[in-house]
């Protein structure tokens, strides 16, 4: 079956979330990954949106914004920003759901300035709540596109904490609980390895490691156990295109 | 209790001073009010410190128009287009002139908020320990509590809350549903609140649902009947975001130029909101009414 790289990081991603977890939606493709694993492999999930809905079912129909008018109808609850976070701060949500500009080997992301900060080369648009979501949640996924000056060696600014710089960093810190699970790319997906550094941890089809290396912008290590990313499934690909029909996030 | 009704311009005339710091777009992504953005830019207000978690293009084209001297917010762009191009080049050129950045997390502007709603110096979190939000932000600090590390969040106490609500009575009593983002707390923490609602109703439609009610009408300064004033962000239950004007936006904006001909086709070129509305086009806005109905059960606040 064909399928777009968009389409398969969404199933990458989705495939990411558990049954019945508590999961923090971020903007964009993190929204798609939820509805996919919601109506594939856990049926039970929650998803919060952090302008204050509670869902247990996702939207029927593409979100450009999670305060699109489709996301409010059937909510489980519509409340403040501020109780999902205090709810998020207390620890009990199993996992946030990122994009982000830039990450580093520890798995910091950057959404903020390209440069040094007091004058930066370029304006990103900022947090939001993926700082947030990166302190807070008990395990963070990001999703990405794989490029050499996005994977970085170190980034200019850290908005949302991975591992610092590596080992404990984050108990030194001391941010409550996380870090990352896994970093989802157009190319494959990296998990935390040896002292939380990322490590290529399933390399997608058709995909060289060669690639991969050269669109790093570090020495990429290697899982062990270093896999093929399954493709998608008919019936994941199914979700995705009953909701985004035309391509918009995933074409 | 008083009447407060006012025409757009003047509630904006009123209560909006230069220099003044203002929340608008609270809501984060819907219910934001680009009318009152609009009728700043026609006052030519100035020195603006504008307030918010994410207010989607409304601090872009305020940006663009010179009325912003300082940003206090998590997140400032286009939602579903990408980077705003005025931020931008304000930070990365200086064009218009450069402006001031007080970064936030969605979280920690909620909290300085709540923390002005509660009358409190500063409020605490876990969230933001290690990010560089601590260094382009010295108001966040670090502290210890008890061999804790946290971050204390200094209140935001701001002159002036902009809200938009679907119906208010004439007293400022009004009714707010859907996403709430943090549209409470930024009310409580303001001196002064200006709400713009798609409809003026008869108090007894607000009295007989009081958990409905936003902020006691007696917190409310000016209540604008200003029915489409989030276009083209969207109002629950009256109508749908506009994407395709948000993705316009971001490809006339592109320039300086364009920018500019974009504000004097839709806001300076205009009168009042109803000419921007006609602008907008009468087909499209009915496209993007809410049609069908989906009532919330009756809630019994009889005491006998």
């Amino acid at each position: 079956m064909n399928y777009t790289t968009g389409e398969l990081m969404v199933v990458a991603a989705a495939r990411e979330i558990q049954d019945k977890e508590v999961v923090f939606v971020g903007m964009r493709l993190p929204m798609l990954a939820f509805a996919v694993a919601k109506r594939t492999h856990a049926p039970n999930a929650v998803g919060f949106y952090e302008c204050g809905i509670v869902r247990d079912f996702p939207s029927e129909e593409l979100l450009y914004t999670m305060g699109d008018t489709p996301n409010i109808e059937g909510a489980k609850w519509c409340t403040s920003t501020n109780h999902l976070m205090f709810l998020m701060q207390r620890g009990d949500v199993d996992c946030g759901f990122i994009g982000g500009a830039e990450i580093d080997k520890y798995g910091n992301v950057n959404t903020s300035y390209i440069g040094d900060h007091k004058k930066p080369a370029v304006k990103l648009p900022g947090s939001g709540g993926a700082a947030d979501i990166a302190s807070l949640s008990k395990r963070l996924l990001v999703i990405m596109n794989h490029e050499k000056r996005r994977l970085t060696d170190r980034v200019d600014y850290i908005t949302s904490p991975g591992a610092g710089t590596g080992g404990d960093w984050r108990q030194e810190k001391g941010l409550p609980r996380g870090g990352i699970g896994a970093l989802i790319t157009t190319l494959g997906v990296m998990r935390p390895g040896d002292n939380n550094e990322l490590e290529l941890s399933s390399i997608h089809p058709g995909v060289s490691k060669a690639e991969v290396n050269e669109s790093t912008g570090w020495d990429l290590k290697e899982a062990n156990d270093l896999k093929e990313t399954l493709p998608p499934q008919p019936e994941e690909l199914n979700v995705i295109r009953s909701i985004d029909p035309d391509g918009f996030w995933t074409g | 209790m008083e009447e407060k009704v006012q025409s757009l311009d003047e509630a904006i005339k009123d209560h909006v001073k230069n220099g003044d710091s203002v929340v608008m777009g609270a809501c984060l992504e819907p219910m934001i009010p680009f009318a009152a953005a609009h009728e700043l830019v026609r006052q030519q207000k100035e020195k603006l410190n504008v307030i918010a978690p994410i207010s989607d293009i409304l601090f872009d084209m305020l940006i663009g128009a010179g009325a912003v001297q300082k940003v206090t917010a998590a997140w400032a762009g286009n939602v579903s287009a990408g980077l705003g191009h005025n931020y931008r080049r304000s930070v990365e050129k200086g064009v218009p002139f450069p402006i001031e950045i007080e970064d936030h997390s969605n979280f920690s502007i909620g909290l300085a908020l709540l923390a002005g709603a509660m009358g409190v110096p500063f409020l605490p979190t876990r969230s933001l320990l290690g990010t560089n939000l601590l260094d382009s932000n010295p108001h966040l600090q670090t502290q210890e509590y008890e061999g804790e590390k946290l971050v204390f969040v200094p209140a935001i106490t701001p002159d002036v809350a902009i809200l938009g609500v679907q119906r208010a009575d004439k007293e400022g009593n009004a009714h707010l549903w859907g996403n709430l983002g943090i549209a409470q707390d930024a009310a409580m923490a303001s001196k002064k609140i200006i709400l713009l609602a798609e409809e003026i109703v008869e108090s007894h439609e607000i009295d007989s649902d009081p958990n409905r009610i936003l902020v006691p009408g007696f917190k409310v300064s000016s209540v604008v009947s200003c029915p489409g004033f989030a276009h083209p962000s969207p109002v629950q239950g009256y109508y749908r975001r506009d994407h395709e004007f948000f993705h316009s936006y971001h490809k006339e904006t592109k320039t300086r130029e364009g920018y500019l001909s974009w504000l004097d086709q839709y806001v300076l070129g205009m009168n009042s909101h109803k000419e921007y509305l006609q602008k907008v086009g009468r087909e499209r806005l009915e496209n993007l009414q809410i049609k069908e109905e989906k009532l919330a059960a009756p809630v019994n606040y009889s005491a006998e």
